[in-house]
């Protein structure tokens, strides 16, 4: 007959979403300074085993029209804080052809988000999934468990985030190689690899009753680490008359 | 059909199927009209309901029309998987190789128990007395109950074909259809197709003119496989009176079974279930490990006292972990809720997964261009824990439903299904193609990235200050000026003492559903620029104007 084995105490509870992160989301020191050599780390282990990644598979593609701000493509594992009037949209255009490609989109807690624009973005609307807003005291582990299986995780979260939350997403998404987008101006109580602030909209179309809004001009700043201090700009129609972004 | 192929005939079953088993377990007799539903279809329905023209698959306004009358009850699993557990118990009388097909429907063996009986008439007629004598018990009277249907045939499939067939109402309560060895190609040939329960091969089959199992089954295998498949190779053996899984597999490596020990015992079903569903997974990843998938499962429950309870539960499918999980919790309440001569006295304290009958995986090849690849995998993995930790309806995915409002193109519906028999969970739902002619009157593009939940309302003044209006015929009382967010708590999309309008355009005026009283809406919408670049959509409906949207 079985051998009966006892039954892990780990099986009888939900396990917690960040259990596969080192301690505290820091990364393993990789200068061996303080360490002797002849001791490798569990960390140093894995990482030489680690399968080799090509460049390419990490970065997600990009709009040509975004290339002047992403030049390579949007790299994986980072945070990026989009702010101002046009922030969706400017979100979604980062990540159409991150889902042509084949990448799934969650975005969590914005009920306002207009699915028609996204669809005429040219977002792939069969890799749209969208979260309810987690209470405050769930919102770290729901975003901790999209953060592993999505490629792209879009937030605007409606409370204070805790500090310790936004530093182990942080580090998940460098880990799994997600990018967490924080749509809004709302505070965000750690660093962003990356920040992009849309400005000075002009719209083109209606006038005094009659036409239509057609377009709009817009500058995108981008600041952040790796970056020149004066930041890239770039001028987009952010949306174009047919609804796509494109370069102004 | 030339040359003759060896019929590798099927072990003959006796199957045991009680008609309408989900409304029997709710307690519903057969002559009032009644229906059962599920993810908002039909799935059973009482004589009285399928006289007046109630069938399965129906949605419930379809039925509704059909039988105004009818009773609508919502499905319940765990109760019919718990009343279940007494024919079952029933049944045990005669051989305790008995294996549950679902709620409602079980089977055995014939070729033991039948040296027992003292022939196949004798084996049935117990069979059928030990059924009705428990559904007697269960309901109270042999009136609340359609009693139940045996069929004896070579195979499972033939032989669960014969007991539907099996006027339910004969002697002692139990009909029997005996399928004679060796009849069950001419048993089946005249049957309709649609018999064989899949949709899509099923339709493409009768579009062909392939109506019956016979004239299916008459077709060359190699010519089946050809043009349908392993798919087809499975229907066209079914068909043709040959049990549906290829040659008897092998037995069982016997280092399969998993099991578990609980310090303390589990005293509560969810308690067990939930560690069911990790023993079943843990179960799913040996056998695929093995390259092979599991068709009938042993589920052995022990308690302090040393009292056992085993059941067999079989799925002509596969029995995926959430299948074996659910299947373990309807055998431990059906345990738990039983009668107090069987009732277990004290905590499980053991519960052991064996897999009684394997069959080799097809397994699922991931998608190289299109079809489900890892990261949808993936994906619907998040969506189903995610929904776990909200709870249902939480997790949603957009679905194709076209109108004239930014907010009304497309509608979020609940990406995690219970799939129809309540087993596993499906993958998000597919999106339908946008593709279609515009709406006329539809909002012109680009549209809103911002449609407000909550619309704010909000004052549009033209340069006098007055309130601007839309007369009858959709022309502005006058250029608006200013937009103005009504004071108050909530509002605070218009700032300030107001936001100047540098441009707009519109009415676009709107009568929809003139017809309908209820749903009937008339607006004027105007898109309004305003001096610090944003713009907007607001609408006025009711003599009120509203944010509806922004050009975010």
């Amino acid at each position: 007959m079985t051998a009966y084995h006892r039954l892990p105490a780990s099986l009888l509870a939900e396990p917690d979403p960040f259990d596969d992160l080192e301690v505290d989301g820091r990364a393993e020191p990789t200068g061996g300074l303080s360490r002797p050599r002849s001791v490798p780390t569990v960390g140093e282990v894995a990482g030489r085993i680690r399968p080799t990644v090509l460049a390419v598979d990490r970065t997600l593609p990009v709009l040509p029209a975004l290339a002047g701000l992403f030049p390579g493509g949007l790299r994986r594992g980072t945070t990026i804080g989009v702010s101002g009037m046009g922030a969706r949209s400017l979100a979604m255009a980062l990540m159409v052809r991150a889902t042509a490609a084949g990448s799934w989109v969650a975005v969590v807690g914005d009920p306002d988000l207009g699915l028609a624009a996204a669809a005429g973005q040219g977002l792939k609307m069969e890799r749209l999934v969208i979260v309810d807003a987690p209470d405050p005291t769930g919102w770290g582990p729901v975003v901790a468990t999209l953060v592993g299986a999505f490629d792209l995780i879009v937030v605007a979260p409606r409370h204070r985030v805790g500090a310790v939350d936004v530093r182990r997403l942080a580090a998940r998404c460098r880990e799994r190689g997600s990018v967490l987008f924080h749509l809004g101006d709302g505070p965000w109580p750690g660093r962003l690899d990356l920040r992009l602030v849309v400005d000075g909209a002009i719209w083109d179309g209606p006038d005094a009753g009659h036409g239509r809004l057609c377009s709009r001009r817009t500058v995108v700043t981008a600041s952040g680490r790796g970056m020149e201090s004066t930041g890239r700009r770039t001028e987009l129609l952010l949306p174009g008359p047919d609804g796509t972004t494109s370069g102004a | 059909m030339s040359g003759t192929t060896t019929v590798d005939a099927g072990v003959r079953t006796l199957v045991v199927r009680c008609p309408d088993w989900p409304l029997t377990a709710l307690g519903v007799g057969p002559l009032q009209p009644a229906l059962v539903l599920a993810s908002g279809r039909v799935v059973a329905a009482t004589p009285a309901a399928r006289e007046a023209g109630v069938a399965r698959g129906q949605r419930l306004r379809e039925a509704q029309f059909r039988c105004p009358e009818v009773r609508v009850l919502e499905r319940d699993d765990s109760r019919e998987a718990r009343r279940f557990e007494a024919v079952v118990a029933a049944l045990q009388d005669v051989t305790p190789w008995l294996e549950t097909w679902h709620p409602g429907s079980c089977s055995f063996g014939v070729k033991g128990p039948v040296r027992l009986s003292g022939g196949e008439a004798n084996l049935v007629r117990r069979a059928a007395r030990l059924a009705s004598a428990a559904l007697d018990d269960l309901v109270g009277s042999p009136a609340g109950h359609p009693g139940c249907g045996i069929g004896v045939a070579d195979g499972r499939f033939a032989a669960g074909l014969a007991a539907g067939a099996a006027d339910a109402s004969g002697v002692d309560g139990g009909g029997a259809v005996v399928v004679p060895p060796g009849g069950v190609p001419a048993f089946l040939a005249p049957l309709s197709i649609s018999v064989l329960e899949r949709p899509a091969l099923v339709d493409v089959l009768v579009r062909l003119g392939l109506d019956t199992l016979g004239a299916f089954a008459a077709l060359p295998v190699a010519d089946v496989v050809a043009r349908f498949g392993a798919e087809g190779r499975d229907a066209h053996r079914l068909a043709s009176g040959i049990d549906g899984w290829p040659p008897p597999p092998g037995p069982v490596p016997p280092d399969l079974a998993v099991s578990v020990a609980f310090d303390p015992p589990v005293e509560r079903v969810d308690q067990a279930a939930f560690a069911a569903r990790t023993l079943a997974e843990v179960l799913h990843g040996r056998l695929s490990d093995s390259g092979l998938a599991c068709t009938l499962v042993l589920v052995e429950a022990e308690t302090e006292h040393g009292e056992r309870l085993a059941r067999r539960w079989r799925d002509e499918g596969v029995l995926g972990p959430g299948a074996v999980a659910d299947r373990v919790r309807w055998q431990l309440e059906g345990w738990l809720n039983g009668p107090p001569a069987t009732r277990p006295t004290s905590g499980i304290t053991t519960l052991v997964l064996t897999p009684d009958e394997v069959v080799p995986a097809t397994g699922r090849q991931q998608g190289f261009w299109g079809g489900a690849s890892a990261a949808d995998e993936r994906a619907a993995r998040a969506c189903i824990r995610v929904e776990g930790l909200m709870g249902p309806g939480s997790v949603r995915v957009p679905e194709w439903r076209g109108g004239r409002d930014p907010g009304e193109c497309l509608a979020l519906v609940p990406c995690v299904r219970r799939a129809g028999d309540g087993s596993d969970v499906s993958a998000p739902a597919v999106l339908a193609a946008a593709d279609g002619p515009p709406w006329p009157g539809a909002l012109p593009g680009p549209l809103p990235a911002a449609v407000h939940v909550d619309p704010v309302s909000v004052e549009v003044r033209d340069a006098s200050g007055q309130m601007v209006a839309v007369d009858g015929r959709g022309v502005l009382s006058a250029p608006p000026h200013l937009l103005l967010s009504p004071p108050g708590p909530g509002g605070s999309v218009a700032r300030g003492a107001g936001d100047r309008v540098v441009a707009w355009a519109g009415p676009w005026p709107l009568d929809e559903r003139w017809w309908d009283p209820e749903r009937r809406r008339r607006s004027a919408r105007l898109q309004v620029v305003t001096a610090d670049g944003a713009a907007r959509l607001v609408v006025l409906e009711g003599g009120v104007w509203r944010v509806a949207a922004t050009y975010d």
